[in-house]
């Protein structure tokens, strides 16, 4: 009985131990990760004084990822104007289709689907290339040569992925309206000029258009941040830099969509 | 890559991403929100809104000359108190009315403003004098009922 009694003791012991010390890991990561970011915000110089590094980056996580931005915008779209016109037409309002195509991509769909492709094609290779370089030593031989790698590396990646975010979700909206256009009025035969109307009259510039910017500014500054600091925070083994690959892409998803509800409250709350 | 190429190719990217914004602005959205440096702020009175909204559009004679700027509830009178924004080139005599009306069967509900015959135009912060409820459809329906009673009623 005695000894059952310390085994419990031992196993509850270890239990508690094991909760303190998965904590205190949490929240000594969480701190790293503010101050890595506040250093990457103070480190930010470069990246405009030498614009060009940034610009670069751009190509590759701006520039490259408009395939998929286009191609993945105009389908949902589509799939929107098909859907929404099988479920207004059963209220005999088809000419609401533009409504609903334009708003629900300008308000969410543009800001969110847009940044969880961004963060899986270019939030990954953010981490995998960081973590790479950390890896084979490449940010440790920066600083032995006293170029600071979080203003030399990191930042202008920031900058780019930040600056990159709201003109590729504006362009994921464009194709999606582009989309539900194309099966709402010339395949299925929606009223042309009231799918416009409609849509310019329900869409309000500042409220809509305006909040879905700045919802992808936010997204845009999420996912980088997150990119960057798990490819600068990764074991420099090729488990690490798999493992923080991984990591970036679920992080960044759920940090989307949970912003996304937050910021959605506070924008849309007033207004009824 | 060649740094020229790449520029171009972020050039592109940049107008391609301004243009799809300018596109939504433009040609999704519609830019022309009223404002309060452009537009005079006019009260109205309803005992019964009905569903009127916040940012619903204010018209006369169909077209759109504002939008309702605010609801409120007057605890000394009992009504609803809409305040709303018309905008600046569209002066309306003081005599004016407000009604809220319905577009279509189950469309929104707008502000329907009809001019009336005063030499004198509406300020900033005036009040409209004459307003019609919004249509409640039980209260028809009573009526409705309350007449055909009456009729079926020997006198």
């Amino acid at each position: 009985m005695q000894t059952i009694w310390g085994w419990g003791g031992a196993m509850l012991r270890r239990a508690l131990e094991n909760l303190g010390n998965r904590t205190i890991q949490g929240i000594w990561r969480m701190g790293f990760a503010t101050r890595f970011f506040f250093a990457v915000l103070m480190h930010s110089g470069t990246a405009f004084r030498r614009f060009g590094l940034t610009i670069r980056e751009m190509y590759f996580t701006g520039v490259l990822s408009l395939i998929i931005i286009l191609v993945s915008g105009l389908f949902v779209g589509m799939v929107l104007g098909l859907q929404g016109y099988e479920t207004l037409q059963t209220y005999g309002s088809e000419e609401a289709l533009g409504v609903l195509v334009a708003l629900s991509l300008v308000r969410e769909l543009g800001p969110v689907v847009a940044a969880l492709l961004f963060a899986s094609r270019a939030g990954s290779a953010i981490t995998a290339e960081i973590g790479l370089m950390k890896a084979t030593e490449q940010l440790s031989a920066m600083e032995m040569m006293a170029v600071d790698p979080i203003a030399r590396v990191v930042a202008p990646r920031f900058w780019a992925g930040v600056i990159s975010m709201p003109l590729l979700a504006a362009l994921f909206s464009a194709m999606g309206v582009l989309g539900g256009y194309l099966v709402g009025v010339q395949l299925i035969g929606v009223d042309e000029g009231s799918f416009w109307a409609q849509m310019q009259s329900a869409v309000d510039f500042e409220q809509d258009i305006l909040n879905g910017v700045i919802k992808s500014v936010v997204f845009g500054v999420a996912i980088t941040a997150i990119a960057l600091f798990e490819g600068y925070d990764a074991p420099p083994t090729a488990e690490g830099v798999s493992g923080a690959t991984t990591r970036t892409v679920v992080t960044s998803s759920l940090a989307v969509l949970a912003l996304d509800f937050v910021l959605t409250a506070f924008m849309f709350r007033g207004l009824n | 890559m060649n740094r020229t190429v790449l520029d171009l190719w972020v050039g592109l990217f940049v107008v391609a991403g301004i243009a799809a914004l300018l596109f939504l602005a433009l040609k999704v959205g519609s830019m022309n929100t009223v404002n309060a440096t452009d537009s005079y702020e006019v009260v109205a009175r309803f005992e019964n809104i009905g569903g009127l909204k916040a940012r619903a559009p204010v018209k006369s004679a169909g077209v759109v000359v504002g939008r309702v700027d605010s609801i409120q509830f007057d605890t000394q009178l009992y009504e609803a108190k809409v305040t709303m924004r018309v905008n600046k080139r569209y002066p309306f005599p003081k005599d004016s009315s407000a009604a809220i009306l319905t577009s279509g069967l189950l469309g929104e509900q707008y502000i329907g403003l009809a001019a009336g015959g005063d030499s004198a135009m509406l300020k900033s912060g005036d009040t409209l004098k004459i307003t019609q409820d919004a249509v409640v459809l039980e209260n028809l329906i009573g009526q409705f009922l309350y007449g055909k009673a009456q009729e079926g009623s020997p006198q």
